[in-house]
């Protein structure tokens, strides 16, 4: 496995001090894809929010890229799970997407930026929707430009929470085949509640409750969820190969 | 029509402050209907009558007192939302009242007349002076430069301000210029259609023009086109038949959007 690219030791997140995130010490590598499960209200997206720098931790340390996540951040690409806009917005897709490509103030986007926004788009399979106004698209393909919005920056680390919840299934695999190849030139975390790829496309696996119940490789994760965590045990036996539940 | 506006100066003036106002819904019109914060372009202006009143009471151009107040109250709103996480129109609410009790009270001290101030409240485009269309003309200037610089960051952080912040945008930072932009623009707009009427302009020329492109250039190039274009018509038909100018104005723009909205179907 790759180098540390992120870590987090000991860290703290209170909400009106109840515990959202409770002495979390991960780290994510390069070259990797790590799953992060957990059932709701587990502080998966407070989890991401806070290596962005979106959310100061309460305690703790963490360093993105050996720098603050303010810093840090201009390495990541996020999809957030939702996205809050206003459906009539004066945008079109490839103005949605070429706004991953941002720079700083005073910079122009370039020709190569336009190139990216093109490149990113067939690989959603979105290209031929790029003058679709963006209020005007269906819940998956919105999705799907949201993913081309995160990956465009070709960033060192992706962050994606819960890509594939509006994706259809044949979509879903082009997706996760996506995620492999991008893998060899970045970090993936990928927040979901689909064990089933879980147990085929990541390669270490998280488990959250509040706290980090297991962090490592996804073999014996899988294994150790039901029986350990107080992840959510209907969310593992629902519609996931029997391999995964192998050994329980 | 033409002769009208080329016989007196006043009609000169009135002509000339209907353009530099025509720019201001455009491009800081637009902003305020993309971005939904039609109540925050309402709230300013009423905030706004206590600069006015300042200006009375210390026997200065009530437009050059104006600007800070306008400034300030929209700060304010956004300060009161940001760090206190009170909502927006909550702030709004509050800064508005507060803004035009001050306004009250400076008048009230300074023992100016009300029928001077209805020309505040309601516009009062023909009595437009030289000085005033000057001062217009730097805040329609500072306006269109802040637009030209940072128009890449407004967009981004009108759409979504999470992201914003994420990809890199200073957003605070454009939110607050934003806010003192619009700000700049209500102050244009005052001297139009009066303090009450100011959301007229804000944002029925802008709406209109949504209905013919999703592009944001264009709709601030007919967004501008159709502001001037009817606040020139309502001036001439309040001259016409000598009716209060600012109410002239605004019924041109609300009859336009009605026309538009049955057009567009
Ligand atoms: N802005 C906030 N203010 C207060 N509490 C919050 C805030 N954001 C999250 N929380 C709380 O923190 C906890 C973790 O939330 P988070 O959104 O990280 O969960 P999650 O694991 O992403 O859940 P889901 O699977 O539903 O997306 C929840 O109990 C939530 O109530
Ligand atoms: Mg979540």
């Amino acid at each position: 496995m790759g180098r540390e690219i992120v870590s987090l030791k000991d860290l703290y997140v209170y909400f009106n001090n109840t515990v959202s995130l409770g002495d979390i010490n991960l780290s994510i590598k390069q070259n990797t894809i790590l799953g992060i499960i957990g059932p709701n209200g587990g502080g998966k997206t407070t989890l991401l929010r806070v290596i962005l720098g979106l959310i100061k931790p309460d305690k703790g340390e963490i360093r993105v890229f050996g720098k603050t996540p303010e810093e840090g951040r201009k390495f990541i690409g996020y999809l957030p799970q939702y996205t809050i806009f206003d459906h009539s917005f004066p945008l079109n897709v490839f103005e949605v997407v070429l706004m991953g490509r941002y720079r700083g103030i005073f910079k122009d986007y370039s020709k190569e930026d336009k190139a990216a926004v093109i490149n990113a788009l067939k690989t959603v399979s979105m290209l031929e929707f790029k003058d679709r106004q963006i209020g005007r698209l269906s819940g998956g393909q919105l999705q799907r430009v949201f993913i081309a919005r995160a990956i465009v920056r070709e960033p060192k680390l992706l962050l994606l929470d819960e890509p594939t919840a509006s994706i259809d299934p044949e979509m879903q695999s082009a997706f996760y085949d996506m995620l492999l190849k991008l893998k060899e030139k970045m970090a993936v975390v990928l927040i979901t509640h689909d064990v089933g790829a879980v147990s085929v496309y990541v390669d270490e696996i998280a488990c959250l409750n509040r706290r980090l119940f297991y962090h490592g490789p996804k073999e014996e994760g899988l294994e150790k969820i039901e029986e350990m965590y107080r992840c959510p045990i209907d969310l593992i036996s629902h519609g996931v190969p029997h391999r995964v539940l192998r050994g329980h | 029509m033409i002769e009208l506006f080329l016989k007196y100066e006043f009609m000169r003036n009135a002509l000339i402050a209907a353009v530099l106002a025509g720019v201001t819904c455009g491009i800081i019109g637009t902003y305020v209907v993309i971005k939904r914060i039609v109540f925050l372009s309402g709230g300013i202006p009423h905030a706004t009558f206590g600069g006015i009143g300042l200006g009375y009471l210390l026997g200065i151009n009530p437009i050059l007192t104006a600007i800070p107040f306008s400034v300030l109250s929209a700060f304010t709103i956004g300060a009161i939302h940001k760090k206190a996480k009170v909502n927006e129109d909550t702030a709004i609410g509050i800064v508005w009242a507060v803004g035009m009790a001050l306004g009250v009270i400076f008048i009230g001290l300074s023992h100016t007349p009300a029928s001077d101030l209805i020309g505040y409240l309601f516009g009062d485009i023909q009595t437009v002076q030289g000085s005033t269309l000057f001062m217009m003309l730097i805040l329609d200037i500072i306006i269109l430069i802040s637009v030209f610089l940072f128009h890449r960051e407004f967009l981004i952080v009108a759409f979504d301000e999470e992201f914003s912040t994420v990809v890199g945008v200073p957003s605070k930072s454009m939110y607050f210029l934003l806010l003192g932009l619009i700000a700049l623009g209500v102050v244009v707009l005052i001297k139009a259609v009066g303090i009450i009427l100011v959301i007229a302009l804000l944002t029925i020329p802008a709406t209109i023009s949504r209905k013919f492109t999703s592009d944001i250039k264009k709709l601030m190039f007919i967004s501008t086109f159709a502001g001037v274009t009817l606040t020139i018509i309502g001036l001439w038909l309040s001259y016409l038949f000598d009716l209060a100018s600012g109410a002239t104005i605004v019924l041109v723009l609300g009859i336009a959007f009605v026309i538009f909205s049955f057009l567009s179907r």
